[in-house]
């Protein structure tokens, strides 16, 4: 409707420069410059090697961004950043560039919390998101299990991961095996010709003993030297590492763990929505599984298309909206970034 | 015409607004803060007082000037976005100029002169200045033992800039006390041609001088035994 504020995003608490423009629950532009190449030969995001990138992006990823909306920023309603959580230097470059555009252009900011967009960017998809509900946030930097009461005012963290994130595990499994950075994708296709129970690897924090003390909690540290024990014992009897079976099933043991967790939080809290995002999101084994295993329990899952489950500016143009609907303050224009901004901040 | 000048390649995190005329660079509005580790909370608050204290909004700006560093790398992309962002939302030109020239060129006085600025890990950016003001060589990073022999070769008699007060003992030179910092006005004057030919938009690459610390993956480390 003409009648909703435009709201712009800025995203930049990683690799990804992104900028997005939406109007109520309509997506209007998603434009995005990624970094991802540079960091290839390192195996991971080298923090200064985005900082550099986000400066040289920012520009021209808005310039598109409008372009693609057919706005101007004189149009805009209100600036929306991710000023936490991230990498500290990367996000400074967001947060001070969001607050360039929002000086000239005399527009309210605000600063929101990264997690949060991730749960928000699915109402451009499947609109007004049920509350309570339950998010699974899961990327190369983040996995996390929330209750999402109010997505404007707060969120309750359940639980995280205690080692590694589950895309990281995704990246380092994918290195074992000679795959390409970043790991997901190509574990997920390799996966697709293999047998998800050729090999029972281990589902860390699911026995009894850790359940009481981390019911909602992930470890993928003891999964990721499983595999590697696995495949290195292949390597030195001779053998051939049978990579497909390798991913399948490793991929497999991520996804059971993930979508137990997550519906045993909704049925322990009767709730009926479980909203799945980050970039771990788009593998489509775990998709399948959480579809399949919900329906028993009678829960909707809700996932994003691929593009809006990795981070970009519409998730947090989509927050930002949600944010002017329900009335809340604008930030101030001293608003930090904040690399380790609490999840109970939804905006600052 | 008036101009938005910002610079954060140094713990001095400034804004201002200069009027550039036919035949003069004035300062109209100037805010400064000292504090190395907020540059990204208080650059625009002090852009926004700047214009306040000008009684100006941000459509009478003319041009944007910025100083390129050298400088720690995060504080000094605060100002450069800054400076990029706001050209772009009012449809004016940014021009960069090295920030240490804002150091250096009001120094001299006749002799060569050192300016430097705290490069942190114990080394310098510095660059050395004629005594008409304009940079010989520089700007690099290194050592103040390094710096203070090439400023010797080249003349320098005076040295200028917070790494020069911070290195005195090392360096062995006079130290002027003003500017200690990059001077607002002086970046636009040294912009001065340009905005009055309404030379195009430059982009603002910063003056980085160092590498990303980042090492490529090597062999993985085996877990069995
Ligand atoms: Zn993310």
């Amino acid at each position: 409707m003409a009648d909703e504020p435009l709201i712009l995003g800025i995203e930049t608490s990683c690799d990804e420069t992104g900028v997005g423009i939406v109007r109520g629950h309509t997506l209007l532009a998603d434009a995005l410059a990624s970094s991802v190449e540079e960091h290839a030969r390192f195996g991971g995001v080298v923090p200064e090697v985005a900082s550099r990138a986000h400066l040289e992006a920012i520009v021209p990823t808005m310039d598109r961004a409008l372009t693609e909306a057919g706005v101007t920023l004189a149009d805009i309603d209100a600036i929306a950043v991710t000023s936490g959580p991230g990498l500290a230097g990367a996000l400074l470059v967001g947060v001070a560039a969001a607050k360039g555009y929002a000086v000239a252009a005399e527009k309210p900011i605000y600063g929101v919390n990264h997690l949060a967009a991730h749960v928000a960017v699915d109402t451009l998809e499947h609109g007004p998101l049920p509350e309570p509900a339950i998010a699974l946030l899961v990327s190369g930097g983040h996995s996390s299990l929330l209750l999402v009461d109010d997505l404007a005012r707060g969120v309750t963290p359940l639980g995280a991961t205690i080692d590694d994130a589950a895309g990281e595990a995704f990246d380092k499994v994918a290195r074992l095996l000679g795959l390409p950075f970043p790991g997901g994708p190509p574990i997920d296709r390799e996966a697709r010709a293999g047998d998800a129970a050729a090999i029972a690897f281990p589902r860390g924090l699911t026995a009894a003993k850790d359940l009481a003390a981390h019911r909602y909690d992930f470890s993928f540290s003891g999964l990721k030297t499983a595999v590697a024990r696995w495949v290195e014992a292949r390597q030195r009897a001779g053998e051939p590492v049978p990579v497909a079976d390798v991913s399948a099933s490793f991929q497999e043991a991520v996804c059971d763990v993930l979508t137990s967790k997550a519906l045993a939080a909704c049925r322990a809290q009767g709730i009926e929505t479980l909203v799945i995002g980050g970039g771990v999101a788009a593998n489509s084994r775990l998709r399948a599984m959480a579809e399949q295993r919900a329906e028993k329990y009678g829960i909707q899952v809700r996932v994003p298309r691929p593009k809006l489950c990795t981070d970009n500016g519409a998730m947090v143009a989509a927050l930002g909206s949600h944010l002017v609907a329900a009335g809340v303050a604008p930030s101030r224009l001293d608003l930090p970034a904040d690399s380790a901004l609490p999840l109970t901040t939804v905006s600052v | 015409m008036l101009v938005l000048v910002v610079d954060s390649s140094t713990p001095a995190v400034t804004a201002a607004l200069v009027e550039v005329s036919a035949d003069d660079v004035v300062s109209r509005a100037y805010r400064c803060t000292v504090d190395a580790r907020a540059h990204g909370e208080l650059l625009a608050p002090q852009v926004d007082a700047v214009l306040a204290d000008a009684d100006a909004r941000p459509r009478d700006l003319t041009a944007v000037v910025a100083g390129l560093g050298p400088g720690p790398f995060t504080g000094l992309r605060v100002g450069l976005v800054t400076a990029a962002t706001m050209g772009q939302v009012l449809g004016i030109p940014t021009y960069g100029v090295c920030s240490l020239d804002a150091i250096g060129y009001p120094a001299a006085s006749g002799e060569p002169v050192l300016a430097a600025s705290d490069a942190r890990r114990k080394e310098l950016y510095w660059a050395v200045y004629d005594g008409a003001g304009q940079r010989i060589v520089g700007p690099e990073v290194s050592t103040p033992s390094v710096a203070a022999a090439r400023a010797r070769e080249l003349g320098a008699t005076i040295a200028v800039g917070d790494g020069a007060h911070r290195y005195a003992e090392i360096l062995d030179l006079p130290v002027r006390v003003e500017p200690r910092y990059p001077d607002a006005t002086v970046l636009a004057l040294l912009a001065a041609e340009r905005i009055r030919a309404g030379a195009s938009s430059e982009r603002l690459t910063p003056l980085y001088l160092r590498r990303p610390d980042a090492v490529a993956a090597t062999g993985r480390k085996p877990v069995l035994p």
